[in-house]
Formats: C-alpha cells, structure tokens, sequence
C-alpha cells in the first residue's frame, strides 16, 4: 500500500526523523491502516457536499477592540531558549 | 470520612448549600483520597502550594474535581500526556477550568491520558499506562482514562475529559460510571490542546446522570474566545423524568453481532428490555453510512492533528533537542524525541493523507462520508428520539493485548466515532457487568444514547430515568459508595 520512499518523503514533510526500525514498523502499520481506509476512496459521492464543521456558523464577528494578550516576559518564560526578549532558534543555514 | 467519599458531586453541593457540609472538610478529604492514587491516574495533584494559585477558587462550594491534563492551568504542569510537553507551565488557564473556578470546584489534580488524546487504552502516554480500577491488569479506556478511572476507583468525585472519537464514553464504559460528549459547540474549547479541532469537545465523566447535568450546566456557554463555540440554550437543568414513555429509540439495523461481544450483547439487549420496562419503545434505524465512520475518522482526525501538532517545533515552549545543528535539525531531533510512536503514525498518517496526489481520494471522500453520516442520523431522528448502541465493543481488554495492532485499537471506536463525526451529543452510562470474552472477573458495559445536536437536556433527562431503572451499583473491589 505504502513504500519505504513514501514513508521518507512524508517523514521530511512532516519533519520527523525516523530510525530504521521506524521507516520498518511504520511501512507495515501505515499500510494496514490504509488498506482499511481505502474503502472509502471508491465510494460513489458525486456532488455530496463535504462537511468541514458541523455546526451551522457563519461569519462569527466581534468587535474590531484590543482584546487581553500575554505581557511579552510571560510569553517568553516557556521557551527553551529566550534572549533579547525574543525565541532564539539556530539559523536555518549550518554553520 | 468514608462517609462524605460516598455522596455524589450533587448531594455533597446541595448539603454544601444546606450548611450541612463543611466545603474545607469536604475536600480535605478528596485530597487525602487522590493522594493515595495507586492507578498512576494522576500527573499532577494539588498540595496546596505556591503553584496552584492561579486556579485557586475563592469559594469552594462544588465538589473539587480532576481535570484531564489536556487543559491549560495557569503555573500548573500541562503535558497533554507528551513528553514534548513535560515541564510546561501554561501562561493562562482554559475557559472550562475557569468556569469550574469560577462556579467553587477546586482542581483536585491533572489526569493522566494518552498522548494528544489519541489512543484508546491510556498505554499511549508518556508517563506509564493508568490501571483500571476494576482489574488492574487491564486497560481504563481513553483518552481521558485517568479520568475514569479517578472516578471509579475512588480518587475523585467528577472529573472532566474530552473526547473526538469515544475519549470520554469508552473510558467511562470501561470503568463503570457515566461519561457524555456534548454536541460539538456546546462548550468552550479555548485553552483545550487541539487534537482535531473539528471534532474535539469537553464533557464530564461522573458517577451518575445528574453529576453529569450539574457539571455540563457549569461548563456550558458560548465564550468569545472560542469562535466556534455556542452554548446551550436555556441551560441545563437536573434530570428528574421517572419513565420513558412516549420516547422512541432507534436499534441501528446495521448493528451486525459480529463487532462486539457476547456478553456486551447481552447488556445491550438487557437494557433495551428495560427502555420498554420504563414505557420507552424501541425501533429500527438505518445509519448505512455509519459503517465507513472508522475510515473517514481516521483520516480527518490525523489529518487535523497532523496541522495541530506542526506547533511543537522547539522553539516556543516545550522541550528542544538537537540544539547545536540547524534549525530543521532542531525541528526534527525534537519532534522525533518528543512524541511518541501513537503520535508518530498519526502524524504520519495525516500528512500522507493531506499530501498532493492522495487528498482527493483520501480527506475529500472523508469530508463526504462525514456529510453522509450526518445525514443519517439527521433521517433516524426524523421517526426516533435517540438512537442506542453498546458503546464499546467489549469490556475493558488486558494491557498490552492491542497495543502491538493500531487497527484492532481503532476499531475499538467502532460505535462512538459516528456521532462524533456528526457533531451530536451522546452518553455512556453504565448498564451492567459482563464477564470478558476470554474469561475472568465480570466488568462494567456501556450503553449509549445519542441524541440531536443541542437535545442534552432530553437525553440527560431519559438518561436519568434509564439510570433509576437499570440501578447499577457494582463497583471496583475496595471502593466506597
């Protein structure tokens, strides 16, 4: 159902890294499940409207006002790594 | 003290009211209760220190109550049952524990869960599997296991969990007390760690019907900070109806004997005897779409969890590894790190689903399927006032006995999962005890009742003549009440 080269590509885009008995577990059980899954994948439902939300909303609107938000310190006090009043993160380039 | 241990959330409130009841004594005593916790259902309790006052109520004139450890408390420890979690302190609380703040109920303590909500056995979270109080060599049900099983066994006397396929029904039928998911709106989701947004909903895990009512009239409301949140219109108020007559119940006709056990079956059957007992009639419903719930489920909530979950990157809050390479390689040494293998194969399983070439086939006909099972239910409560079904296909299984087989574990959602695909509220409540399929000790069976969006109060109220009639009153070995 699923190859070892579909498990990678997904694995990059979902940033994940997997070790080997991973990509190996996750082949099998993926495949499985999919298997299963792909029952629904030829069902006939020309022209039914899929349904995203359940409840009948619409343009849920309020006030253009400042609402409430974190004092920047509080904000900052869960990062792994805050500095300057900012998140630090590496540089996206290797050094 | 065994004494006030065994009065329900609603009669210690009203001898709260009456004087009767000291509310410090009270929830002295639940705290010396929850702090002799031998199921591993706690992360976190309060010990009264520094860390809880953000949550501290000024009053306390409710019952204290555990909260699933998937809702923010400010300065108190939240992991969602992640390690990519562990340490965190919230910098605001959620809107449900707010209110329960607001309304005089301490938090007793954050309930252990499956990672993320996803998993139906608690054998999923990072730090250790819950024990059933029942059989401690078996499963509580999840996600909201703790949940359940502090309930149960004894260490609390409500608690709140959610639920996006069966997290709050199935723990609450494996563990022998009353669990509702309410309709999708009906309560805050602000401050709740999305696991799938579309279909995730607070509800409460009670020992009885109107510990259940009391509790979703507390947390009930449309909240601004929540856009898709609604309310209940006009309330909720306590289940007093003595019968069921003039009330319809709908049997799915698809309801095949295969998918669940002998002995669930005989509950089931058992309890539809007694709906006509109590003047309720029972007919056939057809939900034909309701058989493809598994498959669309599985794919729209890995698909919304995959989106959910991109948030945990290191940088924010939560645990960072891999530090000293680039940034992707940060991103992946810490998600790789920080989730585990449930959450893995979700995510993966959503990606793949979203991804170019594959969504058509896959969360386009999810997103129709949805429609479809919506439909039906919207036609079976065209001739019926509820439709019931067993809530979970057996009782509560061993540890370990599914946790190598993701499929079998999914399955296990097989009667829950429509109606949350629907948006509609349904409730577990304990109907009997049967002995598992391969023997042993007799355990609790769940029976479900699913209503119309925004009918919790018709379904609480024959919920509650349901409960009176069948008097169940089995509980684990060792626990009062």
């Amino acid at each position: 159902m699923i190859e070892r080269e579909q498990v990678l590509h997904v694995a990059k885009l979902a940033r994940l890294r997997l070790t080997e008995d991973e990509v190996e577990t996750m082949v099998g059980e993926l495949s499985g499940i999919l298997e299963h899954v792909d029952r629904i994948s030829n069902l006939e439902l020309e022209g039914v409207e899929p349904t995203s939300h359940v409840v009948a909303l619409e343009n849920v609107l309020r006030a253009d006002v400042a609402w409430r938000s974190l004092p920047r310190d509080v904000a900052l006090a869960q990062a792994p790594e805050p500095q300057d009043g900012a998140f630090r993160a590496p540089s996206p380039q290797a050094e | 003290m065994t004494d006030l241990l065994a009065l329900t959330a609603l009669e210690a409130h009203e001898a709260m009211v009456a004087g009767d009841l000291g509310a410090a004594e009270y929830s002295a005593a639940w705290r010396e209760a929850a702090a002799a916790d031998e199921l591993n259902a706690y992360l976190w309790r309060d010990e009264g220190g520094e860390e809880s006052k953000a949550i501290a109520v000024e009053r306390d004139c409710i019952a204290p109550i555990a909260v699933k450890d998937i809702f923010c408390t400010e300065g108190v420890p939240t992991t969602a049952g992640s390690r990519i979690l562990e340490g965190y302190r919230p910098p605001y609380t959620s809107t449900a524990v707010q209110k329960l703040v607001e309304a005089g109920a301490p938090v007793l303590g954050k309930t252990n869960m499956d990672e993320f909500a996803m998993g139906s056995s608690n054998e999923n979270s990072a730090y250790g599997p819950v024990l059933n109080p029942w059989d401690r060599g078996r499963v509580p049900g999840g996600s909201s296991g703790g949940s359940a099983a502090v309930v149960a066994g004894g260490l609390a006397p409500w608690a709140i969990g959610t639920d996006t396929g069966g997290s709050i029904r199935q723990p609450a039928a494996f563990c022998g007390i009353v669990g509702l998911k309410p309709t999708y709106g009906a309560i805050s989701r602000y401050g709740m760690i999305a696991f799938a947004s579309s279909l995730d909903q607070c509800g409460p895990l009670t020992r009885t019907v109107s510990d259940a009512a009391l509790l979703l009239g507390i947390l009930q409301g449309r909240d601004p900070l929540d856009s898709t949140s609604v309310g209940l219109e006009g309330g909720v108020s306590l289940p007093d109806r003595e019968d069921l007559s003039g009330l319809r119940f709908g049997v799915p006709a698809e309801l095949g004997h295969d998918e669940y056990d002998s002995g669930v079956r005989a509950v089931f059957e058992q309890t539809l005897k007694r709906i006509e007992a109590l003047g309720g009639e029972i007919a056939e419903v057809s939900l034909p779409s309701s058989e493809h719930g598994i498959s669309a489920y599985y794919v729209i909530a890995p698909a919304e969890a995959s989106s959910n979950l991109a948030r945990y990157d290191g940088v924010r809050y939560g645990m960072r590894a891999g530090g000293d390479g680039d940034l992707i390689e940060m991103y992946e040494t810490t998600r790789s790190q920080g989730f585990g293998p449930e959450v893995k194969r979700r995510i993966m399983l959503g990606t793949y689903a979203l991804s170019s070439g594959y969504y058509e086939a896959y969360y386009g006909q999810a997103q129709k399927v949805r429609t479809r099972i919506a439909e039906d239910f919207k036609n079976a409560f065209g001739t019926v006032d509820f439709v019931v079904t067993p809530t979970a296909p057996s009782v509560a299984f061993e540890l370990g006995e599914k946790s190598d087989d993701p499929l079998a574990m999914y399955l296990n959602d097989f009667f829950t999962v429509p109606m949350s695909l629907a948006g509609i509220p349904a409730i577990s409540i304990p109907a009997g005890i049967a002995e598992p399929e391969g023997g042993g000790p007799q355990l609790p069976v769940g029976f479900q009742i699913a209503a119309p969006a925004f009918a919790e109060q018709r379904l609480l109220d024959a919920a509650y003549a349901l409960e009176q009639g069948i008097g169940f009153d089995a509980r684990p070995g060792g626990v009062d009440g």
